[in-house]
């Protein structure tokens, strides 16, 4: 079953036909991703190997049907498309751009909740469900299916995570990339939620980093009643208040998103912390074969 | 970017917020003019990036002209919490009745730009927020209709702000959210926001925060670039497209994506080094770029240590490893560089380094116990 997505999703590409649009299109495709269409305006009608070019994500959706939308569009323009696609009746819009104005993510974020519509990102991996579908710029030969959930703010430190996972023989439900801007359309209490209902998924890994809240979103969910183990990571444990570390979300302002309170919040809540990475596997591992 | 108090109040004067007259002074000699001008009794405010200027002897009030001369000759170009003041603000002294606090900033929880309000003025807002969490009001603004000026009364009046002086307050918040959008800034603060023995209401101190990602649309504020702090390094990385961020320590980090470069950090201070930068060389970093990171690093003559942390996606091993070759080859490297590579095209990476001075590291928790082992034999 999986989360977000699976052999059901239908992909357009918008920015398809840019430098890393083109590229990722064809891993994606190479992947199995079924990938319906992509949008470049004023292209329509071209074809990037074989994959039809729209003017309009519309069109994608309603000749293509498209259920899924991904966006590689320059960052002046990808508040504006992550818009276009709720607004063309994609129900999952996942956003890969880095580097957004802070405000038209506020506004696209705002426009696509009114609607229905679920944005992950932007300034994310995307999401990916091994031996089913990819959308993102993941990669897919680390991937191993199984029942670990990852849900993570960083696109990095996911590729670790998931190549210790299937070095150690396990493997993964679905791998959730939220994106580490300070404004995203999804955030770790959602991905938790749905990794609860999710009967594929068996005990998840959260890998935060300092800067705001979330982190203690998550425990305070987790602490009211989850029901499966989830073991978590935070990165920026070294980092200085006031530093912006390379993501606009990891910085410690005043008191908040300090590393330590997210640690303290999750263990408070029977979540186990990892200090490094391989920990974190070996304690999941630890908990899968029990 | 952080704009200075002086700058901040530019914009704010622009769109109708009282500020106090005053004028920018980098000389002694422009610092009594200034006075001079403003009737001889004068507040002479340093302008650096940090708070607690007050207490630690950065603002003060002087009498005379030739006072603010004097103290402006030491206040220009001495240090304040690592800062190096360069320009002083010179502003008529204000009768001052009350202080307030308000603001407009980002609310990562809500999704949305937020007012916040206190009848606690002039102390820093974290420490209100610690001590008297209820004398804190905020108020959720959507960006669809921005703040109706019913939200703005139940805003002041849950700030605890006298209610006499809501008449006066409320077209200022309404301005401190419209200059937070139409600048894309992620703060826009005033503490205090004074008001008057003669019932006035003005901004006195000013904290701004633009958003960078938005600079592209903001070239009116991209401009106060030029005149800010930024670490030399840091901004030399900065004009070449680099994500550095400047440490105090002595071990040079490169890695891509931010997530791995701030674990390696971790790891490093773990095993009980210190390290001396942040430095992501992106997805998909070409040889060229690596070989810049290496530059960029070594501009820092505290670092003693270099040590890769390579998690290939997009970015590939064979490209790292040759801008690495391209670091070594061309510049006079006299510290250890330790490289830890996986994912894409590792292997390849690896067998490019093979027969070089680099130290290979098989996982990262090894590569920082090595990258520090090195440094300290130096």
């Amino acid at each position: 079953m999986a989360i977000l997505v699976d052999s059901h999703t239908r992909v357009v590409v918008t920015g398809a036909t840019g430098q890393e649009g083109a590229r990722h299109t064809g891993y994606m495709r190479e992947y199995g991703t079924n990938v319906v269409a992509g949008v470049t305006p004023g292209r329509g009608g071209q074809d990037l190997d074989g994959l039809p070019i729209l003017d309009t994500v519309h069109e994608a959706v309603q000749q293509h049907g498209a259920n899924t939308a991904i966006i590689f569009v320059p960052p002046p323009f990808a508040g504006d498309s992550i818009c276009e696609c709720v607004d063309a009746g994609s129900e999952l819009v996942i956003c890969i751009t880095e580097g957004l104005p802070t405000l038209d993510a506020i506004r696209a974020v705002r426009f696509a909740g009114e609607r229905g519509v679920r944005v992950i990102g932007p300034n994310c991996p995307g999401v990916m469900t091994p031996g089913q579908s990819k959308v993102g710029i993941m990669p897919a030969d680390i991937f191993r299916e199984g029942c670990v959930g990852v849900v993570s703010r960083s696109g990095t430190l996911t590729y670790e995570v998931v190549n210790l996972l299937t070095e150690n023989g396990l493997g993964v439900s679905t791998c959730v990339g939220i994106g580490g801007d300070p404004v995203i359309g999804t955030t770790f209490t959602d991905v938790l939620e749905l990794f609860r209902d999710d009967p594929d998924t068996c005990a998840v890994i959260l890998i935060g980093e300092i800067g705001g809240a979330d982190e203690e979103m998550a425990a305070e969910l987790i602490g009211s009643g989850y029901p499966k183990p989830v073991v978590s990571f935070i990165s920026g444990r070294s980092a200085p208040p006031g530093k912006r570390m390379g993501h606009a979300g990891a910085i410690i302002s005043g008191n908040t998103g300090t590393p330590q309170g997210k640690v303290d919040a999750f263990k408070a809540v029977g979540v186990q912390v990892g200090d490094t990475l391989d920990e974190v596997v070996h304690i999941v591992q630890g908990l899968v074969k029990a | 970017m952080k704009l200075y108090e002086y700058q901040a109040k530019e914009i704010f004067a622009r769109h109708g917020i009282p500020v106090p007259r005053g004028q920018v002074a980098e000389t002694p000699e422009q610092a009594a003019a200034a006075a001079e001008r403003l009737g001889g009794r004068v507040v002479v405010k340093a302008q650096v990036h940090a708070g607690g200027r007050g207490k630690g002897g950065f603002v003060k009030v002087v009498n005379t002209p030739a006072e603010a001369r004097e103290y402006a000759e030491w206040m220009l170009g001495r240090t304040f919490k690592g800062l190096v003041v360069k320009r002083a603000l010179v502003e008529e002294p204000l009768d001052i009745k009350t202080e307030y606090y308000l603001s407009a900033t980002i609310d990562r929880m809500t999704k949305r730009p937020i007012m916040i309000g206190s009848a606690e003025g002039g102390v820093e807002i974290e420490q209100v927020a610690e001590e008297t969490p209820d004398a804190i009001a905020k108020a959720p603004i959507d960006t669809a209709y921005g703040p109706f000026d019913f939200q703005l009364r139940q805003f002041m009046t849950a700030a605890g702000f006298d209610p006499t002086a809501h008449r006066g307050i409320a077209p200022i918040a309404r301005k401190v959210y419209e200059i937070l959008v139409a600048a894309d800034a992620s703060l826009v603060e005033i503490n205090p926001l004074v008001i008057t023995g003669d019932g006035k209401v003005m901004a006195a101190d000013a904290k701004f925060d633009v958003d960078d990602n938005a600079l592209f649309r903001q070239k009116d504020l991209a401009q106060y670039r030029e005149e800010s702090e930024e670490d030399p390094i840091e901004a030399e990385a900065h004009r070449r497209g680099v994500t550095y961020v400047r440490l105090d320590g002595d071990i040079g980090i490169i890695g891509n994506g931010a997530g791995l470069v701030m674990t390696t950090l971790d790891l490093v201070t773990r095993a009980g080094g210190r390290p001396a930068n942040f430095l992501d060389i992106g997805g998909g970093a070409r040889a060229e770029s690596v070989r810049e990171a290496i530059e960029i690093v070594l501009m820092d003559p505290n670092v003693k240590g270099i040590l890769f942390n390579i998690f290939g996606g997009i970015t590939r091993g064979d490209e790292v490893a040759k801008g690495i070759l391209a670091g070594t080859s061309t510049m006079d490297i006299k510290v250890p560089i330790v490289v830890r590579m996986e994912g894409t095209l590792a292997e390849e990476g690896r067998k490019l380094l093979e027969g070089s001075n680099l130290v290979a590291a098989s996982g990262p928790v090894e590569a920082a116990e090595k990258i520090i082992e090195l440094a300290r034999g130096r």
